[in-house]
């Protein structure tokens, strides 16, 4: 039994899996609905944009750094295409796309700048971003909201089920993003150098790995996918509203992220895993109104989860720490 | 054997280095020819690690030039290093310990660019190929964390055998390793060298660099005073040139008789590091702890001192048995502990000197807990004072001071708590030779005082100069127990040298 | 072990006193402060009111307080980003209490016990399982924050006519909050700056092996911390929750900013080991004259957030650069 346990804490992809089973199971028990096709597809309409933040957040995380701000990224780009939507009905729509994306991408590139200027801790620089780039999305839009008539049909349609696919688009699209990011982390020299970061910071420079490149790509790789999940949020739920809009969206991506299997420490991540973590979430989300448990409890949720996960995480590092010799590059 | 045939594969000329304006490398000249391997030696600070850095890219020279096969050379950073086919293998390896023993291999390499394909396929094989090349068997997937030093050190070579580095460069390889795995590196140092490959070997140990090198050069105070074959120059004639001067024996002499056992440890067990030691140390002697790096000592040390739990044994004090489960207890208790790394576990490097040195005493500075600066003041004025610690002003930062200094201040913090039992963890440790010397008077007097001392030291000189008696760990056991008469060199290091057990057979 | 730290630094020169006493980063908090002052003067003369800005404060007294006790977590090296969660839950605790019938003084106590366990798993989590602060407090502050939603719900609950309006109690003719400010600024700051236990506070935060090894109980200190933290916070709470009129479970969102803010323009070094009570006393006025200035300007509620976010990063860089010339 404890061996099984041990499988599965060491092997975090299996044991959060084993976990949604478990979980689907238990409410399937007192809900059988739960255990439809539907529900499928209510499980997977709530991860689009958590799945899209945490490939970001993943990525910050692996080289050791966090990011507070992607939630007033998250708003800010979205206004940003809100706004061309509302004053600019006639531009093409899917301007939005590179609209958003390089308002996140710019925004992502101002906090690692900030970070690798100045070496500062990426929590505090994040936390001043999130106030500051929601100070922002305020002000460009007047404190008005992006209200529904102004954004495209053709883009809400995208997290709608077509007469041709029966998920929606922006579920395909999350999942791409996943593989590319999965694509990009293990079998791109970049994607590697940004584990070797997170791994050992202090041996990074000596073997070449320009640092400063490196966390600047992540923070801006975070700021560009935060972006996209702006545009998500539109497509998704119609509107933009400067104060909601990605509010407490950091807290959901980390959630995801470190039960995935992340290391707060640095250089151990999968995308499976973090898939998966995000999966997890979505059952819950899901679950909660069925099991009729008000929505107010989304946050202690995730809260918890974020302390269940660190706790999974200590473990994982006792055991792992057993007859290890030293870090290396540490010292000295 | 004459070079004087071959071209050189490396010539440095006119070398200088400083440091904040401190002149740590003078003008050296040196020529490295291919096929040899050449021992670099000097104390602490005689500038062979500054040299060495050099050539592999970690420091910029101040002044001179770098010729590689003919050609002037800039080495800018130790990538640029890389790919003229120069690797520095560091003592402790530079890894990334959540990355897999392949991908260290070939991280750093310049092949693609940014979003070049990583082959995972190719990069196995090739690790694969290089592991059974060294002869070493060492799963190449696994990741990183959990290899044992000495495998971590081969896969340092493997990767500069990846790079087909013609110039090697170990930086005191041998100083973490066990004298089989010792016995595998130089194997496969000499391999390297007959395939016409240059290995510099920098090593305090002058039997290791007799059984392995071919050439020696000494450096003292900055300065290249001497290259020789190694066979032109007896140990005698290596430690002139490294000191400058004669080797004079310096001999803590005895002034009061021992007083009572002060410190009494039994059973001392604590799994994967120590066990089953047994020791005492009486008032007024000096007890030397000697063995290799890693043979547990300072573990022990730290495990009296109430940083670590031993699972089983007693401390006794003063005839007392007593359980220390915090540095506060054993403080409390007497003890006092110089750690080894003064840089991680001693100094407050910010902190004022006087807040450095009054650290361990709150009770003393602030009677009625409130801090008295005049009382602070007094006490740390007294103590630069009875130190002789050279500094500009108590205000200033302590990261501000000479390594001797700063050595000097942590000493002062210690007597500050009038300790009966002091346990001193490599006090000398990077100490230029004349404070050195004053450290030694220091611990003599202290156990003049009466004071019981335990000396953990890897210098056998000191350790011999110093000790009443000399205990010798090996691998994480008591091997010997030597009185002052009987211990030499010799005895000592054959203790220190773990054996295959004879219970293996059995 | 490098040759370089056999080098003779002794010799460099030492800073005069002058150097050592004005350059500083309270120097430049205490600057700005008289500027803030001296500007806000020229725009409106309620700044030179004593009355309207005591007003103020009274609106920032409660994070000031809890900024004070993160001033020496974050010496300690350490940080606590969960205070202003913590906030709204033990109010939200306490307000439940007394609105379902328990007796005021037991639902304060309630509440303020709330915030003392709240310290207590931060501190288990970090100290015990030697989990990073930083990532322990992002979690606890959406736990908290989310245990408040979970009691409160969406409602607003009431706390009894009698509790409302502490700031307007005047003490001397000064609002109660920013008396009890005051006093805890001097005591804490008697505390940080004179006593075992504050100069204990230095040493963990410089370098907690050596501190260990000097014989500091590290572990006991930290722990205290984020239990004073804990408590301190409770009170907050239950204070702001008095000011309110009544208690929802989005009291004191966002207040982290603001309290990191005070500690950071008060020059606390974000690596631990340096900063003073003193600072964070001066950067809590600094902060009520710029947040004042700018309602009094009329700046938007957003803008003033993007100010207060460039004032974060701008302090620690300012805080950073003071400490790297004059410290090595």
């Amino acid at each position: 039994m404890s061996a099984v346990l041990n499988f599965l804490i060491r092997r975090r992809e299996a044991g959060i899996f084993v976990m949604i089973v478990l979980f689907c199971l238990f409410v399937g028990v007192q809900k059988p609905q739960f255990l439809t096709l539907d529900s499928l597809r209510i499980v997977l309409l709530l991860t689009p944009l958590i799945m899209i933040g945490a490939m970001g957040q993943m990525m910050v995380i692996v080289a050791r750094h966090v990011d507070l701000s992607i939630g007033s990224i998250l708003g800010l780009s979205a206004m940003v295409s809100g706004m061309m939507f509302r004053y600019m009905p006639d531009m093409p729509w899917f301007l939005c796309f590179p609209l958003s994306i390089g308002t996140g991408m710019l925004l992502g590139f101002v906090n690692g700048l900030l970070i690798t200027t100045f070496r500062l801790p990426a929590i505090i620089v994040t936390l001043g971003t999130l106030n500051l780039y929601r100070g922002l999305t305020f002000i460009i839009s007047n404190a008005k909201q992006i209200d529904r008539q102004y954004v495209p049909s053709i883009l809400k349609s995208m997290s709608q089920p077509s007469p041709t696919l029966a998920v929606p688009l922006i579920i395909f699209l999350s999942f791409a993003i996943a593989v590319a990011t999965y694509w990009f982390l293990m079998h791109t020299r970049i994607g590697r150098q940004i584990f070797a970061l997170g791994s050992n910071p202090v041996a990074a420079p000596l073997r070449g790995i320009n640092v400063t490149q490196v966390t600047l790509l992540v923070f801006t790789l975070s700021g560009a996918l935060s972006g996209l999940a702006g545009i998500m949020y539109a497509s998704r739920w119609g509107f933009v509203n400067p104060s909601n809009t990605g509010a407490g969206f950091e807290f959901q991506v980390i959630a995801a992220v470190v039960i995935g299997g992340v290391s707060i420490n640095g250089g151990v991540g999968t995308v499976l895993g973090t898939v998966l973590g995000v999966l997890l979430l979505g059952c819950v989300g899901a679950a909660l109104p069925l099991l009729g448990i008000p929505g107010t409890t989304q946050n202690a949720i995730y809260g918890s989860v974020i302390l269940v996960a660190l706790l999974i995480d200590r473990l994982v590092r006792a055991q792992g720490n057993r007859g290890v010799t030293q870090r290396a590059g540490a010292s000295s | 054997m004459s070079t004087g045939d071959k071209a050189p594969l490396l010539s440095a000329r006119g070398i200088s280095k400083s440091f904040a304006g401190v002149e740590v490398l003078r003008d050296v000249d040196l020529d490295l020819y291919p096929g040899e391997i050449h021992a670099l030696l000097g104390e602490n600070g005689a500038g062979k690690s500054t040299f060495a850095k050099i050539i592999a890219g970690v420091h910029r020279p101040t002044k001179g030039t770098l010729i590689l096969g003919g050609q002037p050379v800039e080495v800018t950073s130790p990538i640029v290093a890389q790919k003229l086919g120069i690797t520095l293998i560091h003592q402790e390896p530079i890894s990334f310990p959540d990355l897999s023993v392949a991908e260290n291999l070939v991280l750093g390499r310049q092949d693609g660019g940014p979003l070049g394909r990583v082959r995972w396929a190719e990069i196995t094989r090739e690790a694969n190929r290089l592991m059974d090349l060294l002869g070493v068997r060492i799963d190449v997937t696994k990741p990183m964390r959990g290899l044992s030093i000495a495998d971590q050190q081969m896969v340092e070579i493997a990767r500069a055998l990846a790079s087909d580095s013609r110039l090697i460069i170990m930086d005191e390889p041998t100083a973490p390793l066990t004298p089989k795995e010792v016995a595998t590196l130089f194997a496969i140092a000499r391999r390297l060298r007959d395939e016409g490959r240059t290995i510099i070997f920098i090593s305090h140990r002058l039997e290791e660099v007799r059984a392995l090198c071919s050439h020696v050069t000494i450096f003292r105070d900055g300065n290249k005073v001497a290259t020789e074959t190694i066979d032109r120059m007896d140990d005698a004639e290596i430690i002139r040139q490294m000191i400058g001067r004669p080797l004079k024996e310096y001999r803590h002499k005895r002034t009061t008789e021992l007083g009572d056992v002060a410190l009494k440890v039994t059973g001392f067990t604590r799994p994967g590091t120590f066990r089953d030691i047994s020791f005492s140390v009486r008032k007024g002697e000096i007890v030397g702890l000697g063995g290799l790096v890693g043979a547990g000592r300072t573990e022990v040390a730290r495990a009296i001192f109430g940083i670590d739990k031993p699972s089983a044994g007693t401390v006794e004090i003063n005839g007392k048995p007593v359980s220390i489960n915090a540095p506060t207890d054993a403080i409390a208790l007497g003890l006092a502990f110089v750690p080894e790394d003064r840089a991680a576990a001693g100094i407050f490097r910010t902190l004022s000197v006087e807040h450095n040195i009054t650290a361990a005493v709150p009770g003393k500075i602030a009677p009625s807990g409130i801090i008295s600066r005049l009382i602070e003041r007094t006490l740390s004025s007294e103590s630069v004072k009875k130190l002789r610690i050279r500094l500009a002003s108590l205000r200033q930062p302590i990261g501000e001071l000479s390594g001797g200094n700063q050595q000097k201040a942590i000493l002062a913090r210690w007597l500050l708590t009038d300790p009966s039992i002091l346990i001193l963890d490599e006090p000398t440790r990077g100490i230029d030779i004349g404070v050195k010397a004053e450290f030694y008077d220091m611990i003599g007097e202290l156990a003049a005082q009466g004071r019981a001392i335990l000396l953990i030291s890897s210098e056998l000189p000191e350790l011999l100069a110093l000790c009443d008696r000399v205990l010798v760990m090996s691998e994480g056991t008591l091997t010997a127990d030597l009185p002052r008469a009987t211990a030499t060199q010799e005895t000592i290091m054959t203790a220190a040298v773990p054996r295959r057990t004879e219970g293996a057979a059995a | 072990m490098t040759d370089t730290t056999a080098t003779p630094r002794e010799a460099a020169a030492v800073r005069p006193l002058w150097h050592v006493v004005l350059v500083r980063p309270e120097t430049m908090t205490f600057v700005l402060l008289i500027l803030g002052i001296f500007i806000g003067s020229q725009i409106s003369p309620y700044f030179l009111d004593v009355a309207y800005i005591l007003k103020s404060f009274t609106l920032y007294a409660e994070f000031g307080m809890v900024a004070l006790v993160l001033t020496m977590v974050i010496i300690a090296g350490e940080i606590d980003l969960s205070p202003a969660a913590n906030m709204a839950l033990s109010a939200a605790i306490f307000a439940f209490a007394q609105a379902n019938g328990v007796p005021m003084p037991l639902a304060i106590l309630i509440g303020l016990g709330a915030g003392v366990l709240m310290g207590v798993f931060n501190a288990f989590m970090v100290i015990a399982l030697q989990i990073p602060s930083i990532i322990v407090t992002i979690g606890t502050l959406t736990a908290y924050r989310g245990l408040a939603q979970v009691l409160a719900g969406d409602q607003s609950i009431r706390v009894p006519e009698w509790y409302i309006g502490i700031d307007k109690v005047m003490v001397l003719g000064i609002p109660l909050p920013v008396v009890i400010f005051i006093i805890l600024s001097i005591v804490l700051g008697l505390v940080l700056g004179l006593t075992v236990f504050g100069r204990q506070i230095y040493l963990i935060g410089t370098n907690e092996v050596s501190a260990r090894y000097a014989g500091v109980r590290a572990k006991r200190i930290k722990a205290a911390l984020f239990i004073l933290m804990g408590f301190m916070s409770a009170v907050a709470g239950l204070m702001t929750a008095s000011r309110l009129g009544s208690v929802r479970y989005d009291l004191g969102l966002g207040g982290e900013l603001q309290m990191v803010l005070m500690a950071m323009l008060g020059g606390t070094y974000i690596f631990g080991g340096r900063g003073t009570i003193l600072g964070t006393f001066l950067a809590a006025w600094l902060l009520v004259i710029v947040s004042t200035g700018m309602i009094v300007a009329n700046w938007l509620p957003a803008t003033q957030l993007c100010v207060l976010g460039v004032l974060l990063i701008v302090s620690i860089i300012a805080t950073n650069f003071i400490y790297s010339r004059t410290q090595r």
